[in-house]
């Protein structure tokens, strides 16, 4: 079934989501550095895509800027362009950023006591966002918040419509924030480390939902979190980030199977996963991700690479397709490098 | 071998109020931890791995006693731990130690790094200013941190180095137990690994005894010799590492297990699972794991399982399994 | 630490200097501050010189030159006695800041005990804080006049009175920060190593508590001086003759039609005093706070 669904994507044509060459810079001491460094991204319908990368990876940064977030509270630049269904987000206004925000694009954070508001009802939260978006009568509304509980699998959704978030567990105020961000039924749906706060077995109910979502209003997903295990397991397609760029970028099982770029590979070795032997020594990667303003020359990631040469640490390196649908960031792949080692 | 300390019936409770707050409410006790019972051998690593909630680091806090328990003993060296008042643990301190999940919370950030290191010693009577000084330095580079730290601010180091620190602070007066909660999931994997790898060299090393608690199972079979997985308050499984993960009994270790992504397999489909962990009352009896459990049965809800061995260290609390 | 091993290493320098960067850097950062700390400072010196250097008597009466305007003999003219107003609101300064400083003072050192040990001790929390609560519950300048009707009028009851009527309010905001610190994870961890509770009480509170207690002292500093101001206005504060802002306000209020400058001048003097003592202890605020670097919240 899982093949089918693929053929499928491969064979629509206009992606859901197309981000290209997009930077956004924050002042720091007076200049601008970029957070987010040169990204290229596209969603097809129906598909989700894993973004994974350590903390300062600039993954947030990216997720955030599809709706401007930061646009309110901080000054930040953007270069670039953020097509949406072709068309240019970053040359929008924010009124009109407000009238695509949780209704065709919605967002669910990491931490949804934070997000959700503390004195406002589930039943009023939720009612808003449709009153607001699809423009229907309470009643209605009502109706329809009913049915949204019901589907992500809130036991006794009447009863649960009258709590406030911070009544409900860890796992039941995520499933309302999915609640709420599903309500218009958005074409894409951004979710920032949504089960980085929960425990495994409620982190397995949520991907579950997540998944299950996918595959019944087929929505497009962006899913972005640190944790490998849960992107190889839940997306289609897989970006490795390192500091603001692409490093990597395949589909799942390729990537999974043949790492090529020395961070990947660096990641998934020091996974202490189940089947590593115990007790002896991860292999790790060394020193630790360097902060924004001391971003090496050349490529990113030569600081901390045991593979890099002096040319990664003068030229930045180029985006080189090593198999058909996975490329790579990476001299080492690059014409005149070490090609033979490519699709090993 | 011989148990270095040793955790018998640990109960703790903390007031939970109702909707009416503070006055009006009747006051009613959870329990966080309730008969708890575990020993951990000289040199050895005891894994306690559990979700949020389920007591695990109430444990921790109660065996370095930041938190009084309110049954129960935790025997050290013939003493009974929550018998002492802050007077009588104190020489005890120099050997039971903690690492915090926070690193740099756990550090006064209004001092330099070798005052902080310096003032530890200083109150376990090393009086001279220059050995003191020696042996901070001495400390810094065996958690990988040199000489140039010594005049910095916490805040300065990076997040790895600020948790070496944390190591640092607590290994520098030579303890035989430390209690380690949730040393490394702030931290990147990256990171995480470099910090996994140092602890299981200086406990090689020094031949200290660790109290590993964990919420990630990888990270807890990856540095335990033995594990005890909590649920509730209470325990549900022991066994050694090799033992557990070879044959886990318990059906809650088998919904975690199973739930841990393992980057390996692509494109799982996911469990259905349902329910979470409800409050402990003071009145709850029956199987702690009764409202999730696929086997449960009427006997589950009514009678308390007995943690009993059913193989040579390995400990279940299961009516299913005998 | 050892002072004598500091000096001798380079790295060491190397660090130090960098750090101290740092601490510049944050406070050009903030520029109601230097603005504060420069404003303060200059009344702070002519308080303290002009009245040295300049020997007109405050009380030199000149009935001849009754409501002078302002001009080159008398900077800021002369009030319905003929006295020098710049000389006055000199000496007038010189009162302010010490009635103002005393107070910030001594309600900040009792407002300390009373805090860090109500903080620390739950049965003396209850006592020291319900008599707090029953100051506070008394209007501030109401309290000080009853206190003054009492005492007698004299710059020194008039801090005693100011210094109770703000002691409350200190205690509260250094018991509240006090708290804070004490749940903080770095005094958990510094019981498990084993330090005693006086230790964590007066090395590890009291110099978390000391950045909230200077930004309050600054504003106390300023509220005192209104207070002074007004005390004396209302004629419960220094004495008559002698040269106060308060008083000089109170004198002029029969004048002031025909001769403003009488009111205008003590009454700006208060309000550049208390502005920049305000932006002083907002600047203190920001400073001293480890959250913001850089003049950015992180």
């Amino acid at each position: 079934m899982m093949q089918e669904n693929k053929k499928e994507i491969e064979s629509m044509q206009d992606p859901i989501l197309e981000i290209r060459n997009l930077r956004v810079l924050f002042p720091v001491h007076k200049k601008w550095l970029p957070a987010v460094d040169g990204v290229d991204l596209t969603i097809q319908p129906g598909e989700i895509t894993g973004i994974v990368g350590e903390s300062g990876s600039g993954k947030s940064v990216m997720s955030q800027s599809v709706l401007r977030l930061r646009d309110h509270d901080t000054a930040v630049r953007y270069e670039g362009e953020i097509l949406f269904e072709k068309e240019n987000l970053l040359k929008w206004s924010l009124k009109q950023m407000r009238n695509i925000r949780g209704n065709r694009i919605s967002v669910i954070f990491q931490d949804p006591l934070n997000s959700l508001s503390p004195v406002h009802t589930v039943e009023s939260q939720l009612m808003e966002v449709l009153i607001l978006h699809k423009k229907i009568s309470k009643e209605e509304a009502k109706k329809k918040s009913v049915q949204m509980l019901k589907m992500i699998g809130i036991p006794n959704p009447e009863n649960c419509m009258k709590k406030y978030p911070f009544e409900l567990s860890g796992g039941m105020q995520q499933r309302v924030m999915i609640a709420i961000a599903l309500a218009c039924e958005p074409k894409l749906l951004i979710a920032d480390e949504p089960t980085t706060a929960l425990d495994v077995t409620i982190q397995e109910q949520i991907l579950y939902l997540i998944q299950d979502l996918n595959k019944k209003l087929g929505m497009s997903i962006l899913f972005i979190t640190h944790d490998l295990g849960a992107v190889s397991n839940l997306c289609h397609s897989v970006k490795v980030m390192y500091l603001g760029q692409i490093v990597e970028d395949a589909k799942t099982e390729e990537l999974f199977t043949h790492p090529l770029h020395p961070y990947t590979k660096g990641l998934l070795a020091c996974i202490p996963h189940l089947a590593v032997e115990r007790r002896k020594e991860l292999p790790t990667i060394p020193g630790s991700v360097p902060s924004l303003s001391h971003i090496p020359e050349g490529c990113h990631f030569c600081t901390r690479c045991h593979e890099a040469d002096e040319r990664c640490r003068k030229m930045p390196p180029p985006v080189v397709e090593a198999t058909p649908g996975h490329t790579v960031k990476c001299w080492k792949y690059a014409e005149g490098g070490k090609k033979n080692e490519v699709g090993v | 071998m011989s148990h270095l300390i040793e955790i018998n019936g640990l109960k703790k409770t903390f007031p939970v109020y109702g909707k009416t707050g503070k006055i009006f409410s009747q006051k009613e006790y959870m329990c966080a931890v309730d008969n708890l019972s575990f020993y951990i051998e000289e040199g050895e690593t005891y894994g306690l791995v559990g979700e949020s909630g389920c007591g695990k680091s109430t444990t921790g806090r109660a065996i370095v006693g930041l938190t009084k328990a309110d049954g129960g003993s935790i025997l050290y060296k013939g003493k009974d731990l929550c018998k002492l008042n802050d007077k009588q643990f104190r020489p005890l301190r120099k050997e039971i130690q903690m690492v915090f999940q926070n690193a740099l919370s756990a550090l006064n950030p209004r001092r330099r790094i070798g005052d902080i290191l310096g003032e530890i010693l200083e109150i376990h009577g090393m009086k001279d200013a220059d050995e003191r000084r020696e042996q901070v330095i001495e400390t810094l580079k065996k958690v990988g941190l040199s000489e140039e730290h010594y005049f910095r601010f916490p805040h300065e180091l990076s997040g790895g180095q600020v948790q070496r620190l944390g190591i640092a602070s607590a290994l520098i007066i030579g303890p035989r137990l430390i209690v380690c909660d949730e040393p490394v999931s702030a931290l990147d994997v990256s990171i995480q690994a470099q910090i996994l790898n140092m602890l299981i060299e200086l406990q090689k090393e020094l031949r200290i005894s660790m109290l590993f608690i964990s919420h990630d199972i990888g990270v807890i079979r990856f540095i335990s010799d033995r594990i005890g997985v909590m649920y509730l308050g209470t325990l549900t499984e022991e066994a050694s590492t090799e033992t557990l993960f070879a044959n886990p009994l318990h059906p809650y270790t088998k919904m975690l297990f199973d739930a841990v992504p393992d980057p390996y397999i692509t494109n799982r489909e996911f469990h259905a699972l349902t329910g979470e962990q409800p409050v402990r009352t003071q009145a709850f009896q029956g199987c702690a794991f009764y409202n999730r459990c696929p086997y449960a049965s009427d006997r589950c809800k009514i009678e308390t399982p007995e943690f009993k061995e059913v193989e040579s260290g390995h400990k279940v609390a299961c009516h299913m399994v005998s | 630490m050892n002072l004598r091993k500091r000096k001798t290493s380079a790295l060491n320098q190397a660090i130090f200097r960098e750090q101290r960067e740092i601490r510049k850097e944050r406070l050009l950062a903030s520029p109601a501050l230097i603005i504060g700390a420069v404003g303060f400072l200059i009344i702070l010196l002519l308080a303290v010189f002009v009245p040295l250097l300049n020997p007109t008597d405050p009380n030199a009466m000149e009935v001849a030159n009754r409501l002078q305007p302002p001009s080159g003999k008398y900077l800021l003219g002369t009030d319905e006695f003929g006295r020098d107003l710049f000389v006055r609101v000199m000496y007038g300064a010189r009162v302010s800041l010490w009635v103002g400083g005393c107070v910030a003072v001594f309600s900040c050192i009792l407002g300390t005990i009373v805090g860090v040990y109500a903080s620390y001790f739950k049965v003396l929390d209850q006592i020291l804080m319900r008599i707090c609560d029953g100051l506070i519950a008394i209007p501030g300048i109401l309290l000080a006049i009853a206190l003054i009707a009492a005492l007698g009028t004299s710059s020194w009851n008039v801090i005693l009175a100011l210094t109770i009527v703000y002691t409350p309010s200190v205690a509260r905001t250094v018991r509240a920060s006090a708290m804070v610190i004490r749940e903080q994870a770095y005094v958990e961890a510094a019981k498990v190593q084993g330090f005693g509770n006086l230790r964590i009480l007066w090395r590890m509170i009291l110099p978390g508590v000391i950045s909230p207690l200077t930004v309050q002292a600054s504003f106390i500093f300023a509220q005192a001086i209104i207070s002074e101001a007004s005390l004396s206005f209302l004629g419960a504060g220094i004495p008559a003759p002698a040269a106060s802002w308060g008083n000089m306000l109170e004198a002029s209020k029969l004048v002031f039609s025909k001769a403003p400058w009488t009111m205008i001048c003590p009454g700006a003097a208060v309000i550049l005093c208390v502005m920049s003592l305000n932006l002083l202890g907002d600047g203190l605020r920001d400073f001293l706070d480890p959250r913001v670097k850089g003049g950015q919240k992180k």
